[in-house]
């Protein structure tokens, strides 16, 4: 591995895995919103008024850097990855583009009303914007993600030309969207979204419930979020499950290697934790014996293709890195399962606000989401080596040509200061907003809540 | 070959990302040209106006670069590896400088210490002028050819970027934004600091139309080639013809104040300059300066036509969308600023 290559990989993967910090934050909190604001036009309560303001100033920091980093992206695929560019343009190109006409100008020009429009339009038009922004959150989420299952299990193309003339072609649009994992992934990607968002609504109330502040204000919150986070969390091992299928079918390799499993056709165990060593290709561990094999075929002898059936130079070669993040998240799924549905069923028998040790347990909660978010890609996108394009095109044959390894490390170190600061920063804002809490006070004339504003509009309820 | 309306589908993103890319010179054009404007007003007051007077609309401004930039992923995906490969280091810190801009939008008003302010103050004017001269000089850079050997891989080094041909090119776009950026905020504001965006309008447009008389000196004779075409098809002069009338024309409202003609007329201008731009391409979209069989042209480069064919749908579904929610949003936010509790 040249040096290019292994700067260009670092840097992608730090670049995108910073972004990846925000855009679920944003789709989950966006959801949060919805229902936040929603609630607030149907009961006419001022407090979910309060509420849906303070998570919008959230969301707007969030979203802010959410945007700021991911034009790094779009702009790396011609900059450092300029053969793989021209290889899957044909196919890629085409999702960045109407991930921009439909979503990227539907968020940034509604984000635009939602938080500076509460005095310009009516609380209708407001709440329609929130709605248009949550939904182009999850647009924006949907091209890129076919894009990326597309390069995990192509489908619908063709290659033409040879060497580095070589290229996807599209021959059918809808089968290259609905690739074997589009769906699978999208919908997982998805309700991971949905987690990170509601569990940070989850810790801020908590904390706010613990501290006695803006009790009211914060059981209303945390309601909302235990909701989204209880179906998500039963939402996300259902598809999770499906993910792990597709994976068995398509890419046997990774499924290798997210077990752990080296011979070439044996029954496979699945682990509940455990340390791999790749050269004595032994597991060190607690095992189910045969539980992989179960959990694909139901039925816990039947074999599995391990990773000494596939020739080596297309093995993925960070088999036990591979296994802890997958592993790690399978284990934050089961904790985030347990959570939700502990506090539902306190909440039914009306005790959980009380339940102090429990609120202290949601305060640092919403890292899980987060590290869960983050491992999951970990495990698709390393397992996924040495493949950019699975079967296709390796990684090492997609780097641009024109670019040296002096300059690749320049951008690298800028971005590694910059990413740095910008998260400082993001954190001690974050911090700020949260310590200052909703406003209580809209009442004064000019800035008076639209439920002040406009009494007829609630008279109805 | 395939055609639409009897023009081929390679013709049509030609044409499309041109629009797309004018459309962004347009739009990001004054709000990068108002925050290269952003140290002249000393007032807290003052910054804090003209910082809200973009402030609902940048980000959406700013998406057309990332659909324009996308738009030439997908139709023209060598071109975009090539370009984009070939100037590695221009482009990083492009994308810092873009980083910057928004996170300082973003963070000034949310402290009230002085240097917080000033510090974040003076990051949005730097990053703002230099994404306008990045912008120019790859601008420049592409008027003139850049160095590629025949099979299309880039020869040049990174100091090619930055000669003076370019380099002027750079300060005439900077120039422009400033002016279109200028008459914007006097439609935004009143008073006293309407009063100074005249002043400010003034000197901008001499200097732009200065910087306008220069640039097209030299390229008609350092860059023949962007000539030719109208030396074949005369008609095409009313492209050239119209830019220098619309250029006078600004002068003319700037006198007469009347700044939102003025600001349609940089518009124009922006477009206009594009239009030149494009005909001097046409059908290439990267010129090699070094070897004439480098150039690479828009059917080399371009995507199947299967692909061409269901983007231009989605454009033609996709663009009235977008035009529909920023004239919204413009709309919304008619008329002069005034701060609120949930301005910057
Ligand atoms: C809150 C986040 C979260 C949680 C709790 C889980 N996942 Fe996940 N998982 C993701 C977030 C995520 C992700 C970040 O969204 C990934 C990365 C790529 C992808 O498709 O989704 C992912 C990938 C991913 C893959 C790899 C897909 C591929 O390589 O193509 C599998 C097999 C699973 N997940 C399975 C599970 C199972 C069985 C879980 C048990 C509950 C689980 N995930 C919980
Ligand atoms: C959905 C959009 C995504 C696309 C299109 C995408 C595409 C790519 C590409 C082109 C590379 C570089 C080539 C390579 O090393 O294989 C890469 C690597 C990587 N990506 Fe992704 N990726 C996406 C999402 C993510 C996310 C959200 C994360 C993390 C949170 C991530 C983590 C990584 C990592 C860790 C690598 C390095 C793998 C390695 O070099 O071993 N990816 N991805
Ligand atoms: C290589 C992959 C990626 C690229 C090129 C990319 C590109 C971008 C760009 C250009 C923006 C700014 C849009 C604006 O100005 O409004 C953005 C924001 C966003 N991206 Fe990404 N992105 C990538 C990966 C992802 C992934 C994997 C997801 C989610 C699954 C995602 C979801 C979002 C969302 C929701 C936003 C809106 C801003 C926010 O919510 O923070 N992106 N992305």
């Amino acid at each position: 591995m040249d040096n290019v290559e292994i700067l260009s990989r670092i840097q992608f993967a730090f670049t995108i895995a910073f972004h990846y910090i925000y855009p679920p934050l944003s789709i989950g909190l966006g959801v949060c919103l919805v229902i936040m604001e929603g609630l607030f036009l149907k009961t006419g309560n001022v407090v979910y008024e309060e509420l849906t303001r303070f998570w919008v100033k959230i969301f707007a920091l969030i979203f802010g850097i959410g945007v700021a980093t991911g034009i790094v992206m779009e702009f790396e695929f011609g900059t450092n990855w300029a053969v793989y560019s021209r290889y899957v343009g044909d196919i890629f190109g085409s999702a960045l583009a109407a991930e921009g006409i439909f979503a990227f100008a539907l968020e940034s020009g509604f984000l635009g009303i939602l938080i500076f429009g509460w005095n310009r339009v009516s609380p209708r038009v407001h709440f329609l914007s929130t709605v248009l922004v949550a939904l182009g959150s999850m647009f924006s989420a949907l091209w890129i993600v076919v894009a990326n299952s597309w390069q995990q299990t192509p489908a619908g193309y063709r290659i033409e030309g040879e060497g580095l003339k070589a290229r996807a072609v599209v021959t059918n649009f809808w089968d290259m969207v609905f690739n074997p994992s589009s769906v699978e992934r999208y919908s997982h990607v998805l309700i991971g979204a949905f987690l990170a968002g509601a569990f940070l609504v989850l810790s801020v109330s908590a904390w706010y419930i613990l501290k006695g502040r803006f009790e009211d204000h914060s059981r209303k919150a945390f309601r909302i979020a235990l909701w989204v986070a209880a179906v998500a969390s039963l939402g996300q091992l259902f598809t999770g499950h499906q993910s792990a299928e597709v994976v068995t079918k398509y890419q046997p390799a990774k499924l290798a290697a997210m077990e752990g499993h080296f011979e070439k056709s044996a029954p496979a165990d699945a682990w509940l934790f455990g340390w791999v060593d790749a050269e004595k290709q032994e597991v060190k561990g607690l095992k189910i014996p045969g539980g992989l094999s179960f959990l694909v075929h139901q039925d816990f002898t039947k074999p599995i293709p391990g990773l000494n059936s596939i020739p080596p130079e297309n093995r993925p070669t960070a088999v036990n890195f591979v296994f802890q993040t997958y592993h790690l998240m399978v284990m934050i799924g089961m904790t985030l399962i347990g959570l939700s549905w502990l506090a539902l069923f306190l909440l039914y028998r009306k005790k959980l606000f009380q339940t102090r040790w429990l609120m202290a347990v949601f305060v640092p909660s919403v890292l899980l989401p987060q590290i869960a978010n983050q491992v999951g890609w970990y495990t698709a996108e390393v397992g996924r080596q040495p493949w950019v394009v699975y079967g296709h095109l390796r990684t090492s044959d997609a780097l641009s040509q024109a670019v040296r390894a002096e300059h690749v490390l320049i951008s690298l170190l800028l971005f590694t200061f910059i990413y740095v600061v910008l998260f400082g920063l993001f954190l001690y804002l974050l911090n700020k907003k949260i310590q200052h809490g909703p406003d209580t006070d809209l009442m004064t004339d000019e800035n008076a809540p639209f439920s002040k504003r406009n009494p007829d509009l609630f008279e109805i309820h | 070959m395939d055609t639409v309306l009897g023009i081929d589908l390679p013709t049509w993103w030609f044409l499309l990302i041109g629009a797309l890319i004018s459309g962004y010179g347009i739009l990001d054009g004054f709000d990068l040209g108002a925050g290269a404007l952003h140290l002249f007003f000393r007032k807290e007051q003052s910054r804090r106006i003209v910082l809200n007077a973009i402030g609902p609309v940048w980000d959406g401004n700013e998406v057309w670069l990332i659909i324009g930039a996308g738009a030439l992923f997908a139709a023209f995906p060598l071109v975009y590896g090539t370009i984009l490969s070939a100037f590695y280091l221009p482009f990083m810190i492009l994308l810092v400088a873009i980083i910057f801009r928004a996170i300082s939008i973003e963070f000034r008003s949310k402290e009230p210490m002085a240097w917080w302010r000033t510090f974040w103050d003076v990051s949005y004017c730097l990053s703002s002028t230099l994404i306008s001269l990045l912008f120019g000089l790859v601008l420049g850079n592409l008027i003139q050819g850049i160095p590629l050997d025949k099979d299309h891989q880039f020869v040049g080094r990174l100091r090619d970027f930055f000669n003076p041909y370019a380099l002027l090119i750079a300060v005439t776009v900077l120039s422009l934004f400033m002016l279109h950026g200028a008459m914007y905020l006097a439609m935004k504001t009143e008073d006293r600091l309407y009063a100074k965006m005249t002043v400010l309008i003034n000197q901008t447009s001499k200097f732009f139309i200065l910087c306008f008389i220069t640039a097209s000196m030299a390229t008609l004779i350092y860059v023949p080639h962007m000539e030719a075409i109208f030396h074949k098809h005369p008609v095409l002069f009313v492209f050239p013809v119209t830019a220098v009338l619309i250029v006078l024309n600004i002068r003319r409202m700037v006198e007469q104040r009347r700044y939102l003609r003025g600001f349609i007329s940089s518009g124009v201008t922006t477009a206009l300059l594009m239009v030149l731009f494009a005909l001097g391409l046409y059908p290439n979209l990267v010129l090699s300066r070094t070897h004439p069989e480098g150039h690479i042209s828009i059917y080399e480069a371009a995507s199947t036509d299967q692909s061409l064919r269901t983007m231009l749908l989605f454009a033609a579904i996709g663009m009235p969308l977008v035009l529909t929610y920023t004239v919204f949003v413009f709309w919304t936010f008619r008329g002069k600023v005034k701060l609120e509790e949930t301005s910057y």
